[in-house]
C-alpha cells in the first residue's frame, strides 16, 4: 500500500507517495533525480550511497524511504548553496580523488566529522572515513586534504 | 633545455570540480526516459554442463516482460584476441554464473523475477576447477572446438587439450648454463584469483533505433575496441562500424576490469532484440565479482642457476595460468607475462613456458599489472631465498643482476634507458636497509622487504592513438581523444601537454570522455600506455595547430614563419619585439587584410601516434625475432612491517616506492598512482582472496566476505620517489606508470615477513591466519 511521506531534501520540501519497500537510495535517484548518492554494493558495505539524515550520515541503500517521513535529508547537492565548501575546494587542491565515484559519499562523511570535530587528528579522520570504500587513491590524498583545512 | 611552464607541474585535475561536486555522470546516472527497459540475466547454475532445453513459457507470462532471448537468438562468436565466446551460452555452459539468456522487462524487479522462472534443463559434466585437473592426461575438454577458433597470429593453442595458448621463450642455452651453474635453486609459488573491485559496477545501455543505428553507453576503458567487437559480433545483423556509436561517460574505476568487452556485449545485443527502445543491463555487486574478468590464478615453478659470485646465468620458469572458461582477453596476459617472466634482470640463458589453461572458473582477463604481479610474487620471493642460502645481501644480488640499457631482452630486443639502479639505491637508503630494528613489544617482530619490478605495455603492434584539437572563439580549447579517464588523470595530463605547446593554460582546455561518433580513434586505455601513446597524439595535434597558426600569420601579415613563436596565448616574433597577436583574435575569425577580406579559418589540429617499430611476429618455439614490447617501466619498492607473532597481523609503518617515469608530467598525479597502487597491491597479499566451493561457485562475491582496504588499513608512511630517465619516444620523455605501483607489493611483503619471522610463505595471500599458523608450526 502506497503511503505519502513528507520530508526535506537538501532544503526543499518534498511530498510523495512511496511503497513501504522502496529504498531511500532508489527514491532519491530514480524519482527525485538526486544522482550524487550511488549504488556500489546494495548492502551497506561500500558507502557510496551515503546521505545525511538530520545531520548524521546513513547508507541510503539500507534506509526505507518511509523512514525519512518528517526528517531532513541532505545529499552532496545540498552542501553547495553558496558554492563549493572549503572541504570540496581542498579536495580539488589536493587532487584527492581519481575516478571520483566514491567522492559524494566520502565528502558527506568528512563533512559530518568536521561538524562534530573541527580539529580531528589523523586517526579520527581515518575512522570517520572507514565506512566509505575507495579503490583508487589509497585514501592518503583524501586524508591530507581534510588535515589541510583543519590545521 | 627550456623551462617548461605546464609540463612537470602538479596542476589540479581539470575534472576535479566535476568529481567533488557530484556533476560527474557515470553510466547509471544517465537518464534514458520512461521508455527504458531493464534486462536480467538467466545464469548457469553449473560450472560445466550441457544445456538440453530452455523453457521460457512461465517467465513470458509475467506481466511487464517484453522479451526473452537466449543463445539461439545470437549464435555469434566474439572475443578480443581469440573468438572463444558467445554472447549467450549455446549448447554448453562453462562457469557458474555464465549468461544463458536474458529477460527484458519494463522494470528491473520484474525482469529479475521472470529470469528466475526460466527453466534450464542441464546435463552436468565434470567440472575442471584447477590447472592440475585441466592438464591431466585424458582430462575432459572444456573447448572441444578449440582448433577452429579464430585468434591473433601470436597465439599458439594446442588442439585437443585444455591449453588455449602456450608462449615459449628460449634464449641462449639453458641446459648448458645450468650445467655451468655453481648453485641451482628451484621452487614453486602460487597466486590465487583476485577481483578488481572498482566501486562502480559494470553497466551498459543499448539503443537500436528505428533508423538502424546502434548506440551503446558503457562503463568502459575501451570504447573503440567495444565498437569494433560489437560490429564484428553483430555483423550478421547487417550492422557496420559507422552505424555503431559507443559513448563512455566517466567510469568509477577500471583497473583492467572494464577493458575489452565483457558484459557490455549484452547491452549491444539486447538492444537489437527490442528495436526502438533503450535497454539497460547493470551488474549487481555479486555479478561484478563472478561475471566480469578476474585476475587469473598462477602456479609458477621457478628454477635459477647462479655462479658463486651471485651472477644469475640461467632461469627456467614454467607458469601455469588458471585462465578460466574463456580466454579471449586473458590469453594475452599469459602471453605478455611469458615474454617478461625473468623479471628486470640481465640473464643470458632463459627458458619460459607460459601456459594458458582453460578451467571451469569465471573468465580471466586484464587486471592492473597484467600478469606481472603474479609472476613477480614467485620470482622476487625466490631471489630472497637464494640470497639467504648464498649468504648474499638480497639488494646486492638484485643490483648485481639488474638489467641495464642495451642488455638483451628475452625476445632479442634491447632494453631501453632506465633508472633501475637509481631506484634500488634510493629505496635502499630511504628504508634504512641493513639497520635492524626491534619492537619494544616482545610479541612483535619488525622486518623489511624489497622487490624490484618492471612492466611493458601489452599491445598489438598496431595499437594507435589519435586526437583532434579545436580552438574556440575566446582562445580556449577542446581536445577530443578516446583515451579514457579512469581516474589516473589522463584528461588533465593531455591538457598539460597541449598547454605546453600552445601556451594556453590547462584551465582553459577542456578534455572530455569519449564518444566514438565525435572523438577519434584510440585502441584501449590499458597497459599504462595512454600517457605515452595518446600523449604523443595530443602533442602532435597541438603542434599541427601551432603550424596552422603560424601559416595564417605568415599568409595574412607577411611575417617569416621561422621567426614566429607562441607565448602567453599570443603569437610573437623573434625579429620584431613589437609584434604580438592574441590567439583569440584570429583562431576562428581569421586575420583581416587591408582590403577587408580574411585569411585563415578555424584552427583544428590533428594528431596520431602508432609505434611503428613493434612487431608480434616471432618464432613460436623461442619468441626470438619480433619486437613485441615498446618499452619497460622499471622501479624498486621496499617496506617495513611490524608483525604480531601471536595473531599474525601485519602493520605497515613505512613503504617506499621508486619508479622511473621517464618524465613526471604531473608529479602529484604520479604520487596518486603510487599511494593508490600500493594499497591495492598490499591488499592482494594481506587479505583479498577469491574463494570457490568444490562446485566452482564463488562463495565470497561481496565486500563483506571479500575485504578490500578501508581508510584504517593504510600504511603509516608512504614515500613516493620519482625517477626521470627520459623515454626518447614519449611525450616530453614520459612513459607509463599506472600499473607498476601495484606489482611489487606481494613479494616485498612476503620478503619482509621472512625477514621478521624467518618464515617463507609461498602462496598468496599472506593472511594473518597463515602467518600465525606458520609461526606455530615453525
Amino acid at each position: 500500500m502506497r503511503q505519502e511521506i513528507k520530508f526535506k531534501l537538501s532544503g526543499e520540501a518534498i511530498a510523495l507517495e512511496v511503497n513501504p519497500n522502496e529504498v531511500l537510495l532508489e527514491v532519491l535517484r530514480d524519482r527525485l533525480g538526486a544522482k550524487s548518492p550511488k549504488c556500489g554494493c546494495d548492502k551497506g558495505d561500500c558507502g557510496t550511497c551515503t546521505v545525511m539524515i538530520n545531520g548524521k550520515t546513513v547508507r541510503s541503500c539500507l534506509v526505507l524511504a518511509i523512514e525519512v517521513d518528517g526528517q531532513e535529508v541532505v545529499t552532496l547537492e545540498g552542501l553547495m548553496d553558496s558554492g563549493l565548501t572549503p572541504l570540496q575546494k581542498s579536495f580539488i587542491e589536493h587532487n584527492s580523488f581519481q575516478c571520483g565515484f566514491c567522492a559524494p559519499g566520502m565528502i558527506l562523511s568528512a563533512t559530518e566529522l568536521l561538524a562534530k570535530n573541527q580539529k580531528p587528528n589523523k586517526h579520527e579522520i581515518q575512522e570517520a572515513l572507514s565506512g566509505n570504500l575507495c579503490r583508487c587513491t589509497g585514501y592518503t590524498p583524501i586524508i591530507d586534504a581534510i588535515e589541510a583545512i583543519t590545521k | 633545455m627550456e623551462e617548461n611552464k605546464y609540463i612537470g607541474k602538479s596542476t589540479v585535475r581539470i575534472d576535479g570540480k566535476a568529481k567533488v561536486s557530484g556533476a560527474a555522470e557515470f553510466i547509471d546516472d544517465l537518464d534514458f526516459g520512461p521508455d527504458l527497459l531493464y534486462a536480467a540475466i538467466v545464469e548457469s547454475k553449473f560450472a560445466h554442463a550441457i544445456i538440453n532445453k530452455i523453457d521460457t513459457s512461465e517467465a513470458e507470462n509475467i506481466p511487464g516482460v517484453v522479451k526473452i532471448v537466449t543463445g539461439k537468438d545470437f549464435p555469434f562468436r566474439f572475443g578480443l584476441y581469440m573468438h572463444d565466446r558467445f554472447i549467450f551460452a549455446q549448447d554448453r555452459v562453462r562457469f557458474v554464473g555464465e549468461q544463458i539468456g536474458a529477460v527484458i522487462a519494463r522494470d528491473a524487479a520484474t525482469a529479475l523475477k521472470a529470469a528466475k522462472l526460466v527453466r534450464v534443463d542441464y546435463t552436468e559434466l565434470p567440472a575442471i576447477l584447477n590447472v592440475e585437473q585441466a592438464l591431466a592426461k585424458d582430462a575432459n575438454l572444456i573447448h572441444p572446438e578449440l582448433r577452429h577458433y579464430k585468434h591473433v597470429p601470436w597465439f599458439f593453442p594446442k588442439s585437443d587439450t585444455n591449453i588455449a595458448h602456450l608462449r615459449k621463450v628460449r634464449k641462449g642455452d639453458v641446459e648448458k648454463a645450468f650445467k655451468e651453474s655453481d648453485f641451482i635453486f628451484e621452487d614453486t609459488y602460487t597466486v590465487p584469483r583476485y577481483a578488481h573491485c572498482a566501486i562502480e559496477v559494470h553497466g551498459a545501455v543499448g539503443l537500436y533505433d528505428n533508423s538502424d543505428r546502434l548506440t551503446v553507453w558503457t562503463a568502459s576503458q575501451s570504447p573503440y575496441t567495444q565498437r569494433n567487437l560489437f560490429a564484428e559480433a553483430l555483423a550478421p545483423l547487417g550492422l557496420s562500424h559507422k552505424d555503431i556509436r559507443v559513448i563512455t561517460p566517466f567510469i568509477g574505476g577500471g583497473f583492467g576490469g572494464k577493458a575489452g568487452v565483457s558484459m557490455e556485449i549484452l547491452g549491444a545485443a539486447l538492444a537489437t532484440a527490442v528495436k526502438g527502445r533503450p535497454v539497460k543491463v547493470l551488474w549487481s555487486r555479486a555479478q561484478e565479482f563472478y561475471n566480469t574478468y578476474q585476475r587469473q590464478g598462477l602456479t609458477a615453478r621457478i628454477k635459477v642457476g647462479l655462479k658463486k659470485d651471485g651472477t644469475i646465468i640461467a632461469m627456467d620458469n614454467i607458469l601455469n595460468w588458471d585462465a578460466g572458461a574463456y580466454v579471449e582477453y586473458g590469453a594475452n596476459v599469459v602471453n605478455a607475462a611469458g615474454l617478461s617472466a625473468s623479471g628486470p634482470y640481465n640473464i643470458p640463458n632463459v627458458s619460459i613456458d607460459s601456459v594458458c589453461v582453460y578451467t571451469n572458473l569465471p573468465p580471466g582477463g586484464p587486471y592492473r599489472g597484467f600478469g606481472y604481479s603474479e609472476f613477480l610474487f614467485g620470482l622476487e620471493s625466490h631471489l630472497n631465498e637464494i640470497a639467504k642460502k648464498m649468504k648474499i645481501d638480497p639488494i646486492q644480488l638484485r643490483r648485481k643482476n639488474a638489467i641495464r640499457e642495451g642488455d638483451i631482452l628475452n625476445y632479442g630486443g634491447k632494453m631501453n634507458a632506465n633508472g633501475l639502479i637509481e631506484a634500488i639505491d634510493k629505496v635502499e637508503k630511504e628504508i634504512e636497509w641493513g639497520k635492524k630494528e626491534t619492537s619494544s613489544d616482545p610479541n612483535k617482530a619488525i622486518g623489511k622487504g624489497i622487490a624490484l619490478f618492471w612492466k611493458a605495455p601489452a599491445m598489438p603492434p598496431n595499437a594507435s592513438s589519435s586526437a583532434f584539437l579545436k580552438f574556440n572563439e575566446d582562445g580556449s580549447i577542446n581536445i577530443l581523444i578516446s583515451g579514457m579517464e579512469i581516474g589516473q588523470g589522463l584528461l588533465t595530463v593531455m591538457a598539460q601537454i597541449a598547454a605546453e605547446v600552445l601556451t594556453v593554460p590547462p584551465e582553459k582546455i577542456r578534455v572530455e570522455t569519449p564518444d566514438t561518433d565525435r572523438n577519434p580513434y584510440e585502441w584501449q586505455t590499458v597497459g599504462s600506455h595512454v600517457t605515452w601513446g595518446c600523449g604523443r597524439a595530443v602533442e602532435s595535434a597541438a603542434i599541427d595547430a601551432r603550424e596552422q597558426i603560424f601559416d595564417i600569420v605568415e599568409r595574412a601579415l607577411g611575417k617569416d614563419r621561422k621567426s614566429l613563436y607562441l607565448e602567453n596565448e599570443s603569437v610573437k616574433s623573434k625579429t620584431d619585439n613589437n609584434f604580438s597577436l592574441k590567439l583569440c583574435d584570429f583562431i576562428i575569425a581569421g586575420i583581416q587584410k587591408p582590403d577587408g577580406s580574411y585569411r585563415g579559418g578555424p584552427i583544428l589540429g590533428r594528431g596520431m601516434f602508432m609505434p611503428e617499430f613493434t612487431s608480434a611476429l616471432s618464432d613460436p618455439e623461442t619468441s626470438q625475432g619480433g619486437h613485441p614490447n615498446v618499452h619497460y617501466t622499471v622501479g624498486a619498492s621496499a617496506v617495513k612491517i611490524e608483525v604480531d607473532k601471536q595473531t599474525g597481523k601485519v602493520k605497515i609503518p613505512k613503504v617506499v616506492l621508486a619508479v622511473d617515469v621517464g618524465k613526471a608530467l604531473n608529479p602529484d598525479l604520479i604520487n596518486g598512482q603510487i599511494t593508490g597502487g600500493l594499497l591495492q597491491g598490499i591488499a592482494t597479499v594481506l587479505y583479498e582472496d577469491m574463494r570457490f566451493n568444490n562446485k566452482g561457485k564463488l562463495i565470497n562475491p561481496n565486500f563483506t566476505d571479500y575485504k578490500i582496504p578501508t581508510s584504517m588499513d593504510i600504511p603509516d608512511e608512504i614515500v613516493p620517489i620519482i625517477i626521470e630517465v627520459p623515454q626518447p619516444d614519449g611525450p616530453s620523455g614520459a612513459r607509463g606508470v599506472g600499473e607498476h605501483t601495484m606489482i611489487p607489493c606481494a613479494p616485498m611483503i612476503a620478503n619482509a615477513v621472512d625477514d621478521a619471522l624467518g618464515i617463507r610463505i609461498k602462496s598468496m595471500p599472506i593472511t594473518a591466519e597463515k602467518i600465525a599458523l606458520s609461526v606455530k608450526h615453525s
